[in-house]
């Protein structure tokens, strides 16, 4: 293979990895940038969405087919699904901790990740689960690299989250609403605003998003299983971090940074993939000492 | 240390277990009968390995390794306020201290222990310098990486660590030539270490660096514009607590004589914070229950066997929002 | 001698200048009121002096030493302590060990003298706790020693937070709206509170207050800012009269609504 094969191949991959991230990572930030709560259970969120886009595609693949026709639709139940899973939990462990002292709530957070993750594994008995997504491997090929329609799709299929959710934020009432309770809840309050009604909408978002992610990580990797949430929750963190926490359009670029930046790590010599965990905690360590806001985050006042 | 006695609010004692509380504190408000009853503990425990079976024993040692990662966690998320889900990784550091010097290099293991001590001072300082100057849950995410990391670096440096299948043929401690090979030294080893971590965290949690931590946990600005170091503060719990998971690391390995990576997963982390925040954050008793509870529960209802964890964190979340103090009650005042 | 050196201070957010070059002195020994109507960003300059804020530029000094860019604790450490606006009480601390928290830099003991229990250790222990009753003392409220901080009046929480600067041992101390929210009485006791530091302790005192009654009665210079520039400075009479005040309070005949509307936010 040629350096400019690599380079492909890389950037293929660190767009799909950096898809899966930027996803979760949305979730992550808009929580963060509302109630300014680490959603601990946000990773095992992409993982239930995995499990419930698994169970939705075994039906609706019977009925029309592999493939695509029958992916999309089981996508979007999934995310259905999960987002009414996410206002749930919203409900009943955050919000009556909204106003406790920090600790409390991120160690809720830490409880609903137990519960979520474990829930799973007592019901697969821990195992592997293959993903039944049906597609094959057509693509093109350009030199020694191919490229799947699948990973196309994949990127394609991001990016139409990513607008949607931009367009969201940006024009609707709802948007606006999230918007000013991540500025000043009790102001928000005072106009008359639901504030526990957006919170929720905003919870429903993030994890509709995290378990678009995870469903298509299933058809991506062909497998699935109960601790898939774990990595790729630290992993999105970073990524919101890296882009600014709180920060939407930071969480779009931070997640696709950290996938070629790992993509690419990987591939020094000295980093090599068992090692690939560990660039992009020592990356998140680097970047909450030398720049803690992130490359878009709102810079509050300079704290001494 | 005069804890200053008022009389029970008369209303309080109405219901059950509310009423109970009551009469317990109004019980325990003399020092004399707090003495008394610890004492009777201290001398139930000494005698247990006289009357017990080899299982209770082997329970009981495992409940007083939990009961000190407990008190050392209890000094970082109970007395300062941080919450570390990485905790494993600073046992795991002691237990591979232990385990590679004296499995390599033919080191004594008492001598590994000051080793063990100093790594987790190390690991705590590079781990808690840089992000203890952010907001505290950064901390939070950055320990759970940490945890990760350890781990991970546990499986990859084969030639020292033995990789993913761990090490074997750690040397077990002797005690003035007696080495320590029967459950029941392991019990009484174990049991000094708890009396030890427990006569720390008490003379801690009553000095200056104590009420420092209080006061940082409750109000940073406050207490910065009094002059306390924030950073220096919260550094110290982290640190102090790795020590403790460290020496408590270095005993595990000696009594294991067999340690491998995934000993010191996120689970071992998130079951010691477990534990805290079952028996009470920032209160001594409350994690010798918390542990006891955690290692108890499990052996009593063996039935619950893989959905333990799945209990684990329902209960977590049902503690934080209906009893956040934990099972050990709150002191009045 | 000066004890307080404040040299074109600027510090902004989000593009609003909230203190603009900003200069005044205050001497040692007096008592000083900075003054300015509400989102004047007095509590801002408090903020830079006590190291809470980086200021973008411009320079303090304290005693003759640069504290520009010291931390918060570096700065109580150097003498000048501060109260807040909103009471930051410790409020599940014991009104004791709220005091005794003032102490902290002025004392050393570390973990191992603390598990140890050494004798310096002990020693140092009583005298944190005699300073601390001594200041609460000194506020008229050492009976309340045992009382948990949350449980107290608002008037003593007041007087809490006043024992736990002057516990810090200060040499300048900044005291933000010490009378918001006191009655007529707590308001003449606190007038004579603030004389006692002075004369009795020797602390230097640099106040933000919104009652001018207050103001004027102590203070020996008053400095007046607005939209974070200084418009004046000088004794109480001068500042009184000075067109520029009373245009910032009262605001132009044009805009007296405005004015007024911003008076009241």
């Amino acid at each position: 293979m040629t350096i400019l094969d690599i380079i492909i191949q890389q950037l293929t991959n660190g767009l799909i990895l950096g898809s899966f991230y930027s996803l979760v990572a949305l979730g992550y930030s808009m929580v963060y940038g509302i109630i300014k709560l680490l959603n601990f259970a946000h990773g095992d969120i992409y993982m239930v969405g995995a499990f419930v886009g698994f169970v939705i595609l075994s039906f609706v693949s019977t009925l029309l087919g592999d493939g695509w026709l029958g992916i999309l639709p089981s996508m979007i139940l999934a995310m259905t699904a999960v987002g009414f899973l996410g206002v749930l939990i919203q409900r009943i462990a955050y919000r009556p901790l909204l106003s406790a002292p920090r600790l409390s709530i991120l160690i809720v957070a830490v409880g609903v990740s137990l519960v979520l993750f474990n829930s799973v594994m007592v019901v697969t008995i821990g195992e592997y689960k293959a993903f039944p997504s049906g597609l094959g491997y057509e693509g093109i090929t350009m030199g020694h690299v191919h490229i799947t329609y699948t990973q196309m799709v994949m990127v394609g299929a991001t990016a139409v989250l990513m607008i949607a959710l931009h367009l969201f934020i940006a024009k609707t009432i709802y948007g606006k609403a999230m918007r000013a309770i991540s500025i000043d809840m009790d102001a928000c309050r005072l106009m008359g605003i639901d504030v526990n009604k957006i919170i929720a909408l905003t919870f429903f978002v993030g994890s509709s998003l995290a378990a678009a992610a995870g469903v298509m990580a299933g058809v991506y990797y062909g497998s699935i299983h109960f601790f898939m949430g774990f990595v790729i929750g630290l992993k999105a963190f970073t990524s919101a971090v890296i882009g600014g926490i709180g920060s939407i359009p930071g969480a779009m670029l931070g997640g696709l940074l950290l996938g070629l930046l790992e993509s690419f790590g990987t591939q020094l010599p000295w980093v090599g993939t068992e090692w690939k965990d560990v660039f992009a905690f020592g990356l998140l360590i680097l970047l909450l000492v030398f720049k803690p806001t992130g490359i878009l985050g709102r810079t509050e006042i300079e704290r001494m | 240390m005069a804890e200053p006695s008022t009389p029970p609010p008369a209303a309080a004692a109405t219901s059950g277990l509310a009423g109970l509380e009551e009469r317990l504190f109004v019980f325990f408000d003399k020092r004399s009968r707090r003495r008394l009853v610890q004492g009777l503990l201290v001398l139930a425990a000494v005698s247990i390995p006289l009357v017990g079976d080899s299982y209770l024993l082997e329970i009981l040692t495992n409940s007083f390794f939990y009961i000190v990662l407990c008190l050392g966690l209890n000094i970082v998320v109970g007395y300062a306020g941080l919450l570390d889900l990485g905790y494993a990784a600073f046992f795991a550091v002691g237990a591979y201290t232990t385990g590679i010097l004296t499995s390599q290099f033919d080191w004594n293991f008492w001598l590994t222990i000051p080793a063990a001590v100093f790594f987790s001072i190390i690991a705590g300082v590079i781990i808690g310098g840089p992000t203890l100057r952010l907001r505290s849950d950064y901390l939070a995410i950055v320990t759970l990486g940490f945890g990760e990391i350890t781990r991970i670096a546990a499986r990859n440096l084969k030639e020292l660590t033995g990789g993913a299948s761990g090490l074997i043929g750690i040397n077990r401690p002797s005690f003035f030539g007696l080495e320590l090979n029967q459950i029941h030294h392991y019990y009484y080893v174990f049991f000094i270490l708890v009396l030890l971590a427990v006569f720390v965290s008490f003379r801690l949690q009553h000095s200056r660096l104590g009420r420092a931590w209080q006061y940082v946990r409750e109000d940073e600005d406050a207490a910065e514009a009094m002059g306390i170091d924030r950073v220096a503060v919260k550094l110290y719990a982290y640190v102090i607590g790795a020590v403790f998971a460290g020496v408590a690391g270095c005993f595990f390995a000696g009594k294991m004589t067999a340690i491998s990576p995934e000993t010191f997963q996120f689970m071992q982390s998130a079951t010691i914070l477990m534990a805290v925040v079952l028996g009470g954050m920032g209160k001594i008793p409350g994690m010798i229950v918390g542990a006891l509870a955690l290692i108890l529960f499990p052996e009593i209802f063996r039935e619950i066997g893989s959905v333990r964890m799945l209990v684990f964190g329902v209960v977590l979340v049902m503690m934080m929002i209906f009893r956040p103090q934990g099972i050990w009650p709150e002191r009045r005042n | 001698m000066r004890i307080l050196q404040v040299r074109d201070l600027a510090l902004s957010f989000g593009g609003l200048n909230v203190i603009d070059r900003l200069s005044f002195d205050v001497d040692e020994g007096s008592i000083v009121s900075l003054i300015g109507p509400n989102g004047a960003g007095k509590t801002s300059v408090f903020n830079c002096l006590t190291g809470f804020y980086k200021a973008d530029s411009g320079e303090i000094r304290f005693m003759d030493q640069p504290v520009t860019k010291l931390k918060p604790h570096k700065i109580t450490q150097k003498g000048m302590a501060r109260t807040f606006q909103n009471l930051r009480l410790f409020k599940q601390m014991t009104v004791l060990e709220n005091v005794m928290s003032g102490m902290h830099c002025r004392t050393r003991a570390g973990a191992l003298g603390a598990v140890l229990r050494s004798g310096s250790q002990r020693r140092e222990e009583a005298h944190i706790r005699s300073v601390a009753q001594e200041c609460l003392e000194f506020v008229g409220i050492l009976a309340l020693k045992d009382r948990l901080a949350r449980n107290l009046p608002y008037g003593d929480q007041r007087r809490v937070e006043w024992a736990r600067a002057l516990a810090t041992r200060p040499r300048l101390l900044l005291f933000d709206e010490p009378a918001a929210g006191l009655n007529y009485d707590e308001k003449e006791r606190l007038i004579g509170l603030i004389r006692r530091i002075r004369e009795e302790l020797g602390i230097t005192i640099f106040l933000i207050e919104h009652d001018m009654g207050l103001v004027m009665q102590i203070s020996e210079k008053v400095v007046v800012i607005d939209y974070g520039k200084k418009i004046a400075e000088g004794g109480c009479d001068a500042v009184q009269c000075d067109p520029k005040v009373i245009e910032a309070y009262l605001g132009r005949e044009d805009e007296e609504g405005a004015a007024d509307e911003r008076n009241r936010s």
